[in-house]
């Protein structure tokens, strides 16, 4: 149990990755984003190709410390987080921007999201193929921690890097003028324009500070498992369920409930069948929505 | 000269028209009041004004310049500030967060000008790390216009800031609102509150989308037919 729970720890890192960037364009744009899993993946991949081309130079070809990556993979997250942001700056003002101006539903732009989600997905189908791909081969070096706990070193550096990378966000919006504006807008997207604030600049800040968690969360997940093309799209039902949990546009809400997802998920295999992890994450969002439609965390009603 | 000049305009939401050809003016240096009942369009008016709506006709001079149609975030940066009567804070933000988002568009040093927000407001200084949500009816309106005073404007539109307030509290945001016009600020006081006709200098009275008297404070108050009619007395 507690070495599941631990487990858990590790799923529950990678999803709040991602349910802090879902949560904060939610609050931002109203936008219930469906391709932030597949976002994911494409993070995840578009790291491959800079893995093979670090590995052409001689020295990047040492592993890590003791984890089962080299300094190549290392060096890969900054193009994959540089790639990734643009793309969802991109996809932003071809997409949901225009929706936005024409004061379409939130559905619209809610269904227009699962288009873009398919529509990446095809296209790491067109360049990669449907493989498995992994971007080390050999041995994964194991830690054994009391409470007969199995841990791979690798799970603590992905650890280690989600909430580093969790902890700079949240010092970012807390701090920075630019976070608190965000925030702001989160709160009373109206008043925010009373104030001057020029929404649609901030709009690309958010898909900026998204899109980075999106990608880190993306090679994350590649180091855990292997990639696949729809290692995202799994991640989409936890990932709502994250950020329901957590409360709309609450950054901690989202963290909280990310770590939740997580450890619930992997919890349940000691009597589920890991194939019904997505049930469980389903069943979680389901008993928030009848019990608690505003999140744990969620903003009392003004 | 008028700082604030309305003609003949026309407004509304989606198809619905509110306001059916309203012209108006706004003094310099003077507290002017729009009075009228609930639904007669003085909200619809100020958001007209504030470029959160388009005037479907008429023309809207800001400091003799036709805004008229100019977005919101534009009209912030140009002297004019807007105090809405709803949702009108960062409700997750404290207090000192709320008036630095007022600053957000200054690039120029804004800490003076907090403190005297803080001055005008001392209530709020203790509360500077208070989350606005956890304020009270009364602070959460002092808050609201300090916001709205951090870009210095030279205009600002209130909209019915005694809305829920007990009647002290309504006096101690009045004796604000006279100090902000002996600082120089000219203000436009959107209220449903007969109250208010104690501090204008100017004040317009609005039913159903259209004016229908105008005159200095006093005499409104003391005419017997606008009392009965309009001020529910």
């Amino acid at each position: 149990m507690a070495e599941l729970v631990v487990y858990g720890i590790v799923l529950g890192s990678i999803i709040a990755l991602g349910s802090v960037g879902l949560t904060l364009i939610w609050g931002i744009t109203d936008l219930f984003n469906c391709a932030h899993g597949d976002q994911i993946t494409v993070g995840a991949y578009i790291a491959l190709p800079f893995v093979s081309l670090f590995s052409w130079i001689g020295f990047l070809q040492a592993k890590v410390g003791p984890f089962s990556f080299n300094w190549g993979l290392a060096l890969a997250f900054i193009p994959a987080i540089l790639l990734s942001i643009g793309l969802a700056v991109l996809i932003d003002r071809w997409v949901y921007k225009p929706l936005r101006q024409s004061g379409a539903h939130f559905i619209t732009s809610f269904i227009a999201s699962i288009g873009v989600a398919w529509g990446l997905r095809g296209l790491i189908y067109i360049i990669w193929g449907a493989d498995f791909r992994f971007y080390t081969k050999g041995l994964r070096p194991m830690l054994f921690l009391p409470l007969e706990i199995k841990l791979r070193l690798d799970e603590i550096f992905i650890v280690v890097v989600a909430w580093a990378a969790v902890a700079t966000v949240y010092l970012f919006l807390s701090k920075a003028k630019m976070g608190k504006a965000l925030r702001a807008l989160a709160d009373n997207r109206g008043l925010a324009r009373v104030a001057g604030i020029n929404t649609e600049r901030m709009i690309v800040w958010a898909w900026g500070i998204a899109a980075a968690l999106i990608a880190i969360a993306g090679i994350l997940y590649g180091i855990e498992t292997q990639l696949r093309p729809e290692m995202g799209w799994i991640f989409l039902l936890p990932l709502f369920a994250a950020i329901i949990l957590g409360g709309k546009g609450s950054i901690t809400g989202a963290l909280a409930g990310g770590l939740v997802l997580g450890i619930a998920q992997q919890v349940s295999t000691a009597w589920l069948l890991p194939t019904y992890k997505p049930a469980v994450a389903f069943i979680i969002m389901i008993l928030v929505l009848l019990f608690r439609p505003k999140g744990i965390f969620g903003r009392r009603q003004m | 000269m008028s700082i604030l000049r309305v003609e003949d305009v026309v407004s509304g939401y989606g198809s619905m028209e509110v306001l059916h050809g309203v012209s108006l003016g706004v003094e310099e240096g003077q507290i002017v009041s729009l009075l009228g009942p609930n639904g007669s369009g003085k909200t619809t008016l100020l958001r007209t004004v504030f470029g959160i709506l388009s005037p479907w006709k008429g023309k809207i001079y800001f400091k003799g310049e036709d805004i008229s149609g100019i977005a919101a975030e534009r009209i912030a940066r140009i002297g004019m500030g807007y105090v809405p009567q709803e949702e009108n804070i960062f409700p997750s933000l404290t207090v000192q967060e709320n008036l630095e988002m007022g600053a957000f568009i200054r690039e120029d040093d804004w800490q003076p000008r907090l403190e005297e927000v803080y001055e005008l407001f001392p209530d709020l200084t203790d509360r500077r790390k208070s989350r606005a949500g956890e304020l009270s009816g009364g602070m959460r309106q002092m808050l609201a216009i300090g916001r709205a005073l951090m870009l210095n404007p030279e205009l600002l539109l209130l909209d019915e800031p005694s809305t829920g307030l007990a009647p002290r509290l309504v006096d101690a945001i009045f004796e604000r609102i006279v100090k902000l016009k002996e600082q120089g600020v000219t203000v436009f006081l959107v209220e449903q509150n007969a109250q208010a006709l104690q501090i204008p200098d100017k004040a317009y009275i609005l039913e159903g989308g259209e004016k229908k008297a105008e005159g200095g404070a006093q005499e409104l108050l003391e005419d017997a037919e606008i009392g009965r009619l309009y001020l529910g007395r």
